[in-house]
């Protein structure tokens, strides 16, 4: 039966071609549209760290007081100072934690016919490795008691250990950043988490994975600058220390907190912390904290960008407009052929078949709709980079999954525009359209 | 003899419902995209059109960062730099400074004329430079003078002296004083207490930023005379006319030959003005084409929706049309009337439509930070889809009228 009625619907479509080019073309741009921008909708809004999204935590401190926390919704600033980030750490109250930054690290290669280069480069903490899930090529993160002395270590990315090393295991050789050699204790393995969750202040989300990671403690006693941004209240007054010791917010910081139970435990924590400072004079207000995990960090950063999201809604409406377009020109042939249903209905048509034949023939519309909107999504991906940063650009691919949504995506939707214009066809009273004849 | 047959008309309508409805929706929701597209375009082109106040022609940039050194130690390898630069044939002047209009990155405060004033009276962007800035960007000094060597310091960028002498773009200038008496008077950067006086005032500078935050201050800026001593920076090179080209390879070159220790990055790290304003406005330059993209597209779907509904329509009452024909209607009624139905849709699923227009911008406006629709383009928005739906009935309905009196006697 299948396939008879979608041979009729075949037939029916060829019978009416421009009608049926009409249709086809509505539903692939429509489709097309909608789908180009859901797949960079989909890179943006994507869960980085699924696995381990609701266990890690991101803590802001209240360090600059209600005056400038009116200014944002009453939020404490969204990055940490250096005072804060170091008692945090020196309290250990997280299964894992770490204080990061951007160093800025230059690469100087043993190679002499080799200039410097900058790869994007971190420092943090060890417990920041197996926090991440960092998945290691050779060798591993350094240790704790590394980060206590402020050890000249580095782990260093595959992308650079190709570039330095030909690939090979380097760990236990040097490499020469900002002038100072450092020993290689790890190569990590591509980890290149979209968006990049871990430093969204900085990169808003999406920059180039990292190659070079070293501990914190180091890159603050040789003073590197950040590469990132710094945020003060006031003036930090003169020189590296007194920058440190300000209330600039320049740190970015993570807790791993396995369970539900913990991550309130951490809450109370921050709020102490804070009756504390207050207590001690730095804070003259009442304790105002957050903590807030992976999915909820992205959203309250507002990751997907402001272009995404419109070019999104237009796209929808777009789709909306495609589907409105196709039940009027699905209504204007299927109703041409009311006499034809007369005839199926008075020779023993049920209405039930009625339905289903032309419900087949729509989702034949849908599926060439869908192949033409798969060739426009096609299109419409290699353009992205007409509108986003190249860095987002690269994450909209065309890839199975959503081939496989834009032709569902099509049949589905043409198949719901059909409903009522199948309704209409299935109210077709045999008698009068015989009568008529 | 139009306002004769809207009776009739809408009588046929009543039952026509369902197409007619669609017809109506389909207009109305294609002029509210249709106008929020338009108005996103305009709003995207005017920005890409402002300028910045720079001779672009001749202008280029190179990002530079020294390796291995003290923060510290950076004062006598900038000015090495600089003078291996100002050396070059084809170069006029150079600059190192902190940004630049349309860099994407830089400073900025707000400023205060009154000492004891808690909030600030504008919003600016600093730029920190030299006696040199003026002359290698190009922007005209419209009152006052230029800074003198003698007054120009070198500080650390985590702290900055409060400068004796500053100068300002006119808009900030205006916005300080807007009785137009800026030159000579003070201004308090930041929280200082230390007055800053101004010296020079510039016709136009804008800020290093081209986003929606800046909006509000992008033509505020003022020039310190302070050299930053930091180990990155810009420099910002104007050619001889004509020399860019050249300068564009010559420059980064004399650069690793004066010091090989730096990072000039493969990517962006030399640019000319064309490329750092190419990259700038890439995101409005694409949303703009996106826009217009989505406008054609939608109004040829929605015009050949109505093609199609017409023409069933005009199928469907060959035989009416054939009697009215009989009975003495001219072709010329009969494509009126088809003409008329379609305005009365048209003018049922504009006024919807408009509304729709409006309550779409209020949420985007609540949403993302956009301006509020201007009427004018739901107005174009308006007469573009009542033409378009004439334009796309005018076919079916010069058939319809071309049906002979004679189908009145056939069946079907």
């Amino acid at each position: 039966m299948f396939a008879y009625y979608l041979q009729l619907g075949l037939r029916s479509l060829r019978k009416n071609p421009l009608l049926t080019a009409l249709m086809v073309m509505a539903i692939g741009c429509g489709v097309a549209a909608s789908m180009t921008t859901y797949s960079v909708f989909r890179a943006t809004s994507n869960n980085p760290i699924p696995e381990k999204s609701s266990q890690l935590y991101v803590p802001q401190i209240d360090n600059w007081g209600p005056d400038s926390a009116k200014d944002n919704k009453g939020e404490p600033p969204n990055a940490m100072t250096y005072t804060d980030a170091i008692n945090l750490m020196r309290d250990k109250r997280a299964k894992r934690q770490t204080a990061l930054y951007p160093a800025a690290m230059s690469i100087v290669p043993a190679d002499p016919a080799m200039l410097p280069f900058r790869e994007t480069s971190y420092g943090w903490y060890a417990d920041a490795f197996p926090m991440f899930n960092i998945p290691f090529l050779y060798g591993h993160g350094w240790t704790a008691s590394e980060d206590d002395a402020h050890a000249a270590v580095a782990v260093i990315g595959k992308d650079l250990n190709d570039k330095l090393f030909n690939g090979a295991n380097s760990v236990g050789k040097n490499i020469n950043l900002n002038g100072r050699d450092y020993r290689i204790v790890g190569v990590a393995d591509k980890w290149n988490p979209e968006p990049v969750f871990y430093d969204v202040i900085n990169t808003s989300g999406f920059d180039d994975p990292i190659q070079v990671f070293i501990p914190f403690t180091r890159a603050v006693e040789l003073k590197t600058p950040t590469n990132g941004n710094n945020n003060c209240n006031h003036d930090s007054g003169n020189g590296w220390d007194a920058w440190i010791r300000s209330e600039c917010v320049w740190l970015g910081f993570w807790a791993e907190l396995p369970t539900k139970a913990d991550a309130d435990a951490y809450r109370q924590y921050l709020n102490g912390y804070s009756a504390e400072q207050q207590r001690a004079g730095r804070f003259r207000w009442a304790p105002n904290t957050r903590l807030r995990d992976v999915v909820d960090w992205l959203d309250y950063q507002k990751v997907v960008p402001q272009e995404a999201k419109v070019s999104m809604m237009v796209s929808l409406g777009f789709l909306l407009i495609c589907l409105v377009n196709t039940v009027g020109l699905l209504l204007a042939k299927f109703m041409k052929r009311s006499s034809e249903i007369g005839v199926r209905r008075a020779l023993g048509a049920t209405r039930r078949e009625i339905y289903l034949q032309f419900l087949i023939e729509a989702a034949a519309i849908g599926l060439a709709g869908g192949v033409v909107g798969l060739l426009l999504t096609g299109l419409g991906v290699m353009g992205v980079s007409l509108v986003f940063e190249p860095d987002i650009a690269k994450l909209a691919t065309l890839d199975m999954s959503l081939v496989l949504l834009t032709v569902l995506v099509a049949i589905l939707a043409t198949v719901l525009a059909a409903f009522y214009p199948t309704w209409r066809a299935a109210q077709v009273q045999p008698a009068w359209q015989l009568k008529s004849n | 003899m139009t306002m004769l047959q809207i009776k009739p008309i809408l009588a046929a309508l009543k039952r026509h419902k369902a197409g007619t409805i669609l017809i109506a929706l389909q207009i109305a929701l294609t002029l509210a995209i249709v106008c929020n597209a338009l108005f996103i375009i305009s709003q995207r082109l005017d920005r890409v059109q402002r300028p910045t106040g720079l001779v672009e022609s001749d202008l280029m940039a190179i990002q530079n960062r020294f390796v291995g050194i003290d923060e510290s130690a950076a004062a006598p390898l900038t000015k090495a730099d600089l003078v291996a630069l100002r050396q070059l044939p084809g170069v006029q002047d150079v600059v190192a400074i902190n940004s630049y209009p349309l860099r994407g990155g830089g400073w900025s405060t707000g400023v205060r004329t009154d000492v004891d004033a808690k909030d600030s009276k504008a919003h600016t962007t600093q730029y920190f430079s030299d006696e040199h800035a003026l002359a290698t960007m190009g922007v005209r000094l419209v009152e006052g003078r230029n800074f003198r060597a003698d007054e120009i310091v070198e500080a650390d960028p985590q702290a900055v002296p409060d400068p004796a002498v500053i100068i300002v773009s006119k808009a900030l200038a205006d916005k300080m004083y807007p009785d137009g008496h800026a030159l000579g008077k003070v201004v308090y950067i930041g929280d200082s207490k230390k007055p800053s006086t101004i010296v020079g005032i510039v016709e136009r500078l804008e800020v290093p930023w081209n986003g929606t935050w800046s909006d509000s201050f992008y033509e505020n800026s003022l020039i310190q005379p302070v050299q930053l001593v930091s180990s990155f920076t810009n420099y910002l090179i104007r050619a001889k006319p004509g020399q860019l080209p050249d300068v564009l390879k010559a420059a980064p070159a004399a650069l690793v030959k004066v010091n090989r220790m730096r990072v000039i990055p493969s990517e962006r790290g030399v640019r000319s003005f064309a490329e750092v304003r190419e990259h700038a406005y890439k995101g409005d330059r694409g949303m703009a084409i996106l826009m217009g993209v989505v406008c054609l597209v939608l109004l040829g779907i929605t015009a050949a929706g109505i093609v199609g509904l017409t023409s069933f329509w005009v199928g469907q009452r060959r035989k009416q049309i054939g009697v009215r024909r009989a009975l003495g209607a001219t072709k010329h009624d009969i494509l009126s009337y088809f003409l008329t139905e379609n305005l009365m849709i048209g003018v049922a699923g504009v006024v919807i439509g408009a509304l729709l227009a409006i309550a779409m911008n209020l949420w985007l406006v609540t949403q993302y930070e956009m301006a509020r629709l201007s009427l004018p383009y739901v107005m174009v928005g308006i007469v573009a889809l009542l033409l378009l739906g004439q334009g796309a009935t005018l076919a079916p309905a010069m058939r319809a009228s071309r049906v002979s009196p004679v189908e009145a006697t056939r069946s079907v």
